[in-house]
């Protein structure tokens, strides 16, 4: 009977989950959109100052570091970014390079 | 959980004294260096076998940076369980906890080099060090197989090294190593032990695959081997994560997955922010000896999960798992509403 159960969550998971990786393909231009908004949050929406190289440096970084694992904050003070940035150089060991590129993107 | 509050409390807020102190020397800092304090907070209702127990949480956080080169950060944890008697009793029993989860001194000794010491997080899995804020997580529960390889604190006291061994547009490298002491201080517990984890991490693909091990060193020497998988598309807000854990007395693995549409215009939008997520498990023991925090007999559990996140960073947190084991199958309902806060420590100069 537990394998019955088992046998029916996994077929529920795959119902749910198999939809949405098809769709994950065609929502990336959609995606590209959404992530700017999200991480142009996180910075207090200081992003559309910042020169282009910076901005898709630190957005990178704080995608593929960051908003791995969390949700991006709405917004914080400009005055603790650094404290920020160095909490995830340590949490996510970011090296130096990269530190740099994120706290530009949250300080252009 | 604890026997007596007040002392615990007191002893915090001596830690909370010196942490100010810190505060205090640290304000010679950079403009964008003001310490800042973070953290969640929640109410977390669980209903396991027909039982509900409340539990109200906060789980502060507070980081310190000094120079250019230290962080002194530390997260706490208050928590209040209000649970039913039992025993034909009416009526609820109640038990608290605080403490410290960990209190560390961080020393960015190189680009690719940071030097960890005090009381840290055990770097063994993802669960531990990334997942555990009750701010982060999916489910208001650990997986079952959280504890392995954690040597039964999930904290150790001693030294750690870690940092970005390799870091190229295709792919990185990340390393940690750590020693701890035996220490059986009530806010610092630890076991003695060693070991470390290493992970590659594909940017493109946003795959990251991890292998931990952990060697406990004192009473009866045991090894314990972890490898984690997590994938990330791109552009998309679908996360895939799972882990798999092998210990002397059991092992098991997890995979989870959650999932956020943009169809709607955007992560933003009230269906964006609904977030279902599904989570299955199992842990087999290989004896009969239980010392590591896993089911006495082979467990299966699936979890089905529904989380809404509400602007001003709030999570509503649901989910229902049925449990499947030799001991009995049982339904487990959560629910839950956390909040995550993020602020300077005072307010500093621009």
């Amino acid at each position: 009977m537990r394998q019955k159960h088992l046998a029916i969550s996994v077929f529920m998971f795959g119902t749910i989950f198999t939809p949405v990786l098809a769709t994950l393909h065609a929502q990336d231009q959609d995606g590209k959109q959404a992530g700017a908004q999200t991480t142009a949050k996180a910075g207090k929406k200081q992003t559309a100052s910042k020169p282009q190289q910076s901005d898709d440096d630190g957005q990178r970084v704080f995608e593929q570091n960051c908003s791995r694992c969390h949700n991006a904050p709405e917004g914080f003070s400009p005055r603790i970014s650094g404290t920020i940035v160095r909490h995830m150089r340590v949490r996510a060991n970011l090296s130096k390079e990269d530190e740099q590129k994120l706290l530009r993107f949250f300080n252009p | 959980m604890q026997s007596g509050f007040a002392p615990v409390l007191a002893r915090y807020l001596r830690v909370c004294g010196l942490a100010v102190l810190f505060l205090a020397v640290s304000r010679a800092g950079a403009a964008q260096d003001t310490p800042l304090i973070s953290g969640g907070g929640g109410f977390l209702t669980s209903t396991n076998g027909g039982n509900t127990t409340y539990t109200p949480i906060i789980e502060p956080l507070i980081d310190v940076p000094v120079g250019q080169k230290w962080l002194f950060e530390s997260r706490a944890a208050l928590l209040e369980s209000f649970s039913p008697r039992g025993g034909g009793l009416t009526g609820y029993d109640h038990s608290y906890f605080a403490g410290l989860t960990y209190l560390q001194g961080d020393y960015l000794a190189s680009s690719h080099l940071t030097v960890v010491g005090g009381s840290f997080l055990l770097p063994f899995g993802t669960y531990n060090e990334r997942l555990s804020p009750i701010w982060i997580g999916n489910f208001q529960d650990g997986p079952l197989i959280a504890n392995l390889g954690l040597m039964a604190t999930g904290t150790g006291v001693g030294g750690e090294v870690r940092g970005n061994a390799i870091a190229r547009h295709s792919y990185s490298i990340d390393y940690k190593a750590y020693f701890s002491a035996r220490s059986g201080n009530q806010q610092f517990n630890s076991q003695r032990s060693s070991g470390g984890q290493a992970s590659l991490y594909l940017p493109e693909k946003r795959l990251e695959v991890g292998l931990s091990y952990n060697r406990l060193l004192q009473g009866t020497h045991e090894n314990f081997y972890g490898a984690h998988v997590w994938w990330e598309p791109a552009n998309t807000a679908f996360r895939l994560r799972s882990e798999f854990a092998r210990g002397h007395h059991a092992q098991g693995y997890w995979v989870e997955a959650d999932y956020r549409t943009q169809a709607f215009g955007g992560l933003n939008s009230w269906v964006g922010r609904i977030e279902p997520v599904f989570r299955i498990q199992q842990t087999f023991r290989r004896d009969t000896l239980f010392s590591d925090g896993l089911p006495l007999v082979n467990t299966q559990r699936a979890d089905f999960g529904l989380d809404y996140n509400l602007p001003h960073s709030i999570r509503i947190l649901t989910s229902y798992a049925r449990q499947f084991s030799s001991q009995g199958d049982r339904n487990i309902w959560e629910t839950g509403v956390v909040y995550r806060f993020l602020f300077p420590a005072w307010k500093g100069k621009m």
